[in-house]
């Protein structure tokens, strides 16, 4: 795997920046086609929440704008190190280049915590595309809008490689590699995603009449 | 002799009848034909955990799949989550809403408390200034972190707190914002984590959408060794089905191994049902639960029971008089391996602590190993009591067939660290000056819940999960090891 984290690392082209507006929560405008497109990260199976968000950065409360956003500057850096050796938040930035995580299964697994999904949002995540994902996470991501848990049935983490362009149409439910041209199919993101869409549960709620705003 | 003294009638919450029964003859009453469109919605068999979610919601019956909003009589957060939970609840529902109920949220502060971290002490503030203001009836509050005695409030790790405070009860629905929330399963409820914008939800509302699970059905017969504890019961399973293999669904345990276990035994192996990935776990409330609820509160309960003929997705068997203790490996808890298996790994350090693993049976046993082999620990052994009660009882408690001596006695003979304050402390890292956080690559045995990389700490360190016995072992031998060994 370290060989193909190097061969990702030579394949960037630097003059070639992947223009990604990085914001927090999705919040997709009606009628916009749900289309990502940019660089990739890989990761492997059972990423657990420790090494999204390591258990020391929970005294940030994700409520407060400017601890949100430092939330997003230490996302997944409990990886290991040895395994990965492209840092997802790059040392002394706030924001990724990768608004998409490629995963392998059970993505998310461990803790309830809330501060797993909004620190990949906060860091400009805009998409999870895995083979399957622990409910708590799943849920979590879609409660808070901040970022779409899409599903597949291929190991894409073994086809695809960071760094890599690519684009995640959740509309026709493919996913597109721009290095190598080659097309994987995606589950349809279903209810969950009109909630993403709108910025999570609650605003997908008033949105439909279902609450008062107090 | 007449049938009905010969039967078992199932009781009116459906229990099902534990005795088998010899009937030589039935005869039922003739029932008038019901008319198809009179029926209404057929009363179907049930799991445990359907049931009280088909109580909890609208519907007279629920299957695994429906979406249901169910009710919601408890939930519980912490200093971790709690701030940004009430922070989501203020924003949506506005700044003059009241929670659903002022006695059905518990607040308790026990994640990052003995730091000097100042936004950890600063989130404890918060959940006081939340609790001032919405009048939360439940706040075990911290002021003076230098003497955890000296708070007459603060109780320590929530999902024991919550146990042995009386917030746990057969039959409810409980949230809380923390994955070990399944903890309470035990008591034959249905509880499970979430995250701080369905909590907010849940203050707002009282509710919240759900999935039904469906249920995997876990027997585990048979007498329990002297040597085994509920934690290797709970890895055997974990190691059996995976990390994964519990995926949205209800784990159900049964059998005369756990009819046999006490609350602090029936608890740990509930508290783990995540780690599978379950959504909850359960076990059916008898006089044991009865008991143990009894003597911590007054309020009234009404146990539910899976019906004889519910639907399990999965069955599985054990004989565990044929199991053996057992650890999970780095770095993860379905990597099971036998102790003994594992002799040849040296350790560095044992911590014997957090809600799957620092309740007072834990100690007891822990102290109860050490008693009988009458030596010292060869590496520093950690020691964190979940709650203040806990702490007490290490203690106060005589060790059952240890000369009168009580844990902390045997303890300090044994040349263990000294009790600390209750509180989750290292099991998952936490600030830097967490007691007994890993800051450096160290091998640890741990009767924690999770040993993913830098679960305690350091990144590189070694985590191997284990029951209190496999943890006191490993202490006196410096290495991975068998209880056996010192039994």
């Amino acid at each position: 795997m370290l060989a193909a984290q190097k061969r990702a690392l030579v394949a960037q082209r630097p003059g070639r920046q992947s223009c990604v507006r990085v914001c927090a929560k999705v919040s997709k405008k009606d009628g916009e086609p749900r289309v990502i497109r940019g660089k990739c990260f890989v990761t492997k199976d059972n990423i657990d929440t420790d090494q999204i968000i390591p258990a020391e950065y929970l005294t940030l409360v994700p409520s407060k704008p400017d601890e949100y956003e430092k939330l997003g500057s230490y996302a997944l850096i409990g990886l290991p190190d040895d395994l990965y050796t492209t840092r997802y938040v790059k040392d002394g930035q706030m924001k990724t280049e990768y608004p998409i995580i490629i995963g392998g299964q059970n993505f998310g697994c461990g803790s309830s915590r809330e501060h797993a999904p909004v620190a990949l949002g906060a860091a400009g995540a805009k998409v999870c595309v895995a083979e399957s994902y622990a409910r708590i996470f799943f849920r979590n991501c879609i409660a808070t809008g901040e970022l779409y848990p899409c599903e597949t049935t291929v190991r894409l983490c073994d086809e695809l490689q960071t760094g890599s362009e690519v684009t995640v149409d959740m509309d026709k439910n493919v996913l597109t590699d721009h290095s190598t041209g080659k097309t994987y199919q995606l589950q349809e993101i279903g209810e969950a995603g009109p909630v993403i869409d709108a910025g999570g549960i609650f605003e997908y709620a008033r949105r439909q009449g279902m609450i008062k705003t107090a | 002799m007449s049938l009905q003294a010969t039967m078992n009638a199932p009781c009116a919450t459906g229990r099902v009848a534990r005795r088998s029964v010899k009937v030589s003859a039935i005869s039922a009453p003739p029932t008038p034909a019901r008319a198809p469109s009179a029926t209404g919605s057929v009363k179907r068999a049930m799991t445990m955990t359907e049931k009280i979610l088909a109580n909890h919601s609208d519907n007279a019956a629920v299957k695994p799949g429906d979406n249901i909003w169910t009710k919601v009589d408890k939930l519980m957060t912490h200093d971790v989550c709690g701030p940004g939970t009430f922070g989501i609840f203020q924003k949506e529902f506005g700044p003059n809403a009241k929670v659903w109920d002022n006695e059905r949220v518990v607040i308790i502060p026990d994640h990052y408390i003995f730091t000097s971290d100042a936004r950890a002490n600063r989130n404890v503030d918060i959940l006081r200034e939340v609790a001032g203001k919405y009048n939360i009836k439940y706040f075990y509050d911290i002021t003076d972190r230098s003497n955890f005695k000296a708070n007459p409030d603060y109780k320590g790790v929530c999902h024991v707190a919550l146990a042995q405070e009386g917030h746990c009860k057969p039959g409810e629905v409980l949230f809380g914002t923390d994955s070990h929330t399944c903890n309470a399963g035990a008591f034959g409820q249905f509880a499970t984590g979430v995250g701080n914008t369905d909590a907010g939800f849940i203050l707002g509302t009282g509710k919240l959408l759900i999935k039904v699970p469906p249920t995997m059905r876990f027997v585990m017969d048979g007498e329990m060794p002297e040597y085994l504890q509920a934690k290797d019961l709970i890895l055997q399973i974990i190691g059996e089905i995976s990390v994964a293999g519990a995926t949205y669904k209800a784990m159900e345990f049964s059998g005369s191994a756990i009819e046999g276990m006490n609350m602090d035994e029936r608890m740990t192996i509930c508290n783990m049902v995540v780690e599978a990935g379950g959504k909850n776990g359960v076990i059916a409330p008898d006089q044991t639960t009865f008991d143990y609820v009894k003597a911590r509160t007054q309020e009234a309960f009404e146990p539910v029971y899976s019906d004889g003929a519910a639907n399990y997705i999965a069955d599985y068997k054990w004989d565990v008089s044929k199991l053996e203790p057992l650890v999970a490996a780095p770095h993860s808890p379905d990597n099971r391996k036998k102790a003994r298996e594992c002799s040849d790994v040296k350790i560095d350090r044992v911590y014997i602590g957090s809600c799957t693993g620092g309740k007072t049976e834990d100690f007891l046993t822990a102290a109860k190993l050490f008693h009988r082999a009458k030596r010292q620990v060869k590496v520093p052994t950690y020691l964190v009591p979940a709650t203040q009660k806990v702490w007490a009882d290490v203690y106060t408690l005589p060790v059952p067939g240890c000369d009168g001596k009580t844990a902390a006695e045997i303890f300090e003979e044994a040349g263990c660290i000294t009790p600390a304050a209750p509180s989750c402390a290292a099991c998952l890292g936490g600030p830097r000056d967490t007691f007994a956080r890993m800051n450096e690559p160290e091998v640890c045995v741990s009767t924690t819940n999770r040993n993913f990389p830098g679960r305690m700490g350091h990144k590189e360190g070694q985590i191997y999960l284990a029951s209190p016995y496999t943890a006191a072992a490993s202490a006196l031998k410096g290495f991975v090891c068998d209880p056996r060994e010192y039994m």
